[in-house]
């Protein structure tokens, strides 16, 4: 990775995380899902939420709506952003039932709307690291 | 629940100049503050047997201030990790120590160069471990992105606009335009506000606090002691800590956050109250958390002043202004007068009791309210006179 020119923050998988930058390298957006509760978790956590239970890595189809969305104009740090202004973060509502963070691409900041419709793509970085995006259902 | 009502009292207060660059370095930014607090309660280094702090690792630790005063036994020093959500627990930590006999005398303290050193609002470690690893390499990095996120989906649940946070950031200028205390003391309008350029929608430049370098203190004794000293003492009638069901990590750690339109405010309110035996209705000032101007409307929501979603009519038309019903920020706040990670709310509060506010002073003012923190977890606590 030192030779690409690649120089904003990268993930540092660990040992709940690695399934899932290794799925987001492949395209596939692997998720955690608790077998008893059937609920769906992210970001990924050793057990599930009150037990020692360990989540079962499930594939899940990346689709959803955004639930909301922040437009980035002044780039921090300015070095690093200055030429990606304006961008948009969003958290997507997965249709599987948990929430995800990504970027918004393939519309103006102008047109995202509460609820659109987005479906998952990879945004390859590095040949390690491919970053989650969404962008419109058809856009 | 904090069971301690009026059995403590704030007895002095300090504070340095607060400036974008003090040139010194943050422990005598902290032996400043302390000083001039004791002082003000009638005391004298040999009395303080207690120091409480809480910082990002930017600080100076409370046995460095400790030493720096003189103390010759600080038998309680701790040093709370905490963001602003800690100004008020550091306080109510101070009065339980008090309470189980580990200390008699407390000093509690922020202190940062929060503008020349260790900027929090300006970036953060961009290493992406830990729960960053799924928020910084999108270029979600900072706390007003981070809390842009949380404002936008209260607009989107329910209506909340521009205009409600113009009114905020308006009202609390006003206010810093007559502290002498106030970085920030420049006339707003609200053609200024709306000309303020965008940082990260749908927050602007006045949205956001400032970033300051500085330090405030406040010295915590028994009630009967209090009594006996220089200053009028002012009681802690109550407080509470507290988050919600999914406090996280961090405050990027929300995503699980049941729903990013309300804050800890809505968890911790039943504690806070119950603890005073009062209710919104008796607040004559608040000192609420304003990191942003949109984190003040989830403290009023979630404090029970208006209902979940209300916050932007409920501030308009004067009501928060220093002669309305719900005089918020009398010194301006984090926005105008400084960000001493909300520590500077408590001073405010301690002068709006005592009477000494001046030119700001909320005539009448008995019951005096102050939060800490903005999103998954904070405090807060209610003074009296």
């Amino acid at each position: 990775m030192q030779q690409t020119a690649y120089t904003k923050p990268l993930p540092v998988p660990d040992s709940e995380s690695t399934p899932f930058w290794d799925g987001m390298r492949e395209g596939k957006l692997m998720l955690q899902r608790c077998a008893s509760s059937g609920a769906y978790l992210f970001p990924p956590v050793t057990f599930c939420p009150g037990s020692l239970e360990r989540p079962e890595w499930v594939e899940a189809s990346g689709k959803g709506t955004v639930f909301s969305w922040i437009t980035v104009r002044h780039p921090v740090p300015r070095d690093i952003y200055a030429e990606d202004v304006p961008y948009v973060v969003a958290i997507v509502a997965l249709d599987n039932g948990c929430r995800m963070t990504g970027n918004l691409v393939g519309c103006t900041p102008e047109e995202v709307r509460a609820g659109m419709p987005v479906e998952l793509v990879f945004n390859r970085v590095t040949p390690e690291i491919t970053l989650p995006a969404f962008r419109p259902v058809g856009g | 629940m904090f069971k301690l009502r009026d059995k403590y009292a704030i007895a002095g207060i300090g504070n340095t100049d607060y400036t974008k660059a003090s040139g010194r370095t943050v422990r005598s930014l902290a032996t400043e503050a302390c000083l001039k607090a004791i002082e003000d309660a009638g005391l004298t280094v040999a009395d303080i047997d207690g120091i409480v702090s809480f910082n990002f690792n930017d600080s100076a630790p409370a046995i460095g201030v400790a030493t720096e005063m003189g103390i010759e036994n600080a038998g309680y020093a701790v040093d709370y990790a905490a963001g602003g959500n800690g100004a008020n627990l550091i306080t109510l930590a101070a009065t339980a120590a008090i309470e189980a006999g580990l200390a008699k005398n407390v000093v509690c303290f922020r202190a940062m160069n929060g503008r020349s050193g260790f900027r929090l609002g300006g970036g953060r470690d961009l290493s992406a471990y830990g729960v960053t690893q799924y928020t910084a390499p999108l270029g979600w990095i900072t706390y007003p992105q981070a809390m842009a996120m949380w404002a936008r989906r209260h607009m989107i649940d329910y209506g909340t606009t521009e205009e409600h946070w113009a009114e905020i950031a308006t009202t609390f200028r006003d206010n810093a335009v007559i502290n002498e205390r106030a970085m920030q003391r420049t006339p707003m309008t609200r053609d200024d506000y709306y000309n303020s350029r965008f940082i990260v929608d749908p927050f602007r430049m006045y949205d956001i606090c400032l970033e300051s370098d500085g330090a405030c203190a406040v010295v915590i004794t028994s009630a009967e002691h209090a009594r006996d000293l220089k200053q009028k003492p002012v009681y802690i009638m109550g407080g509470a800590y507290g988050g919600g069901p999914s406090q996280g990590d961090d405050l990027f750690d929300a995503i699980r956050w049941p729903s990013h339109s309300h804050n800890c405010f809505k968890y911790l309110a039943d504690d806070l109250w119950g603890s005073a035996g009062i209710g919104p209705q008796d607040i004559d000032v608040a000192e609420i958390y304003d990191c942003f101007t949109y984190s003040v409307l989830m403290a009023l929501e979630g404090l029970g002043f208006c209902k979940e979603g209300e916050g932007g009519p409920f501030v308009m038309g004067g009501r928060i202004a220093r002669d309305g019903a719900l005089p918020l920020n009398t010194h301006g706040g984090l926005l105008s007068e400084a960000y001493i990670h909300g520590f500077n709310h408590v001073i405010e509060a301690v002068e709006q009791l005592r009477g000494t506010s001046g030119a700001r002073q909320i005539e009448g003012a008995e019951i005096a309210l102050t939060t800490a923190g903005a999103m998954t977890c904070g405090s807060a606590m209610i003074l009296r006179n």
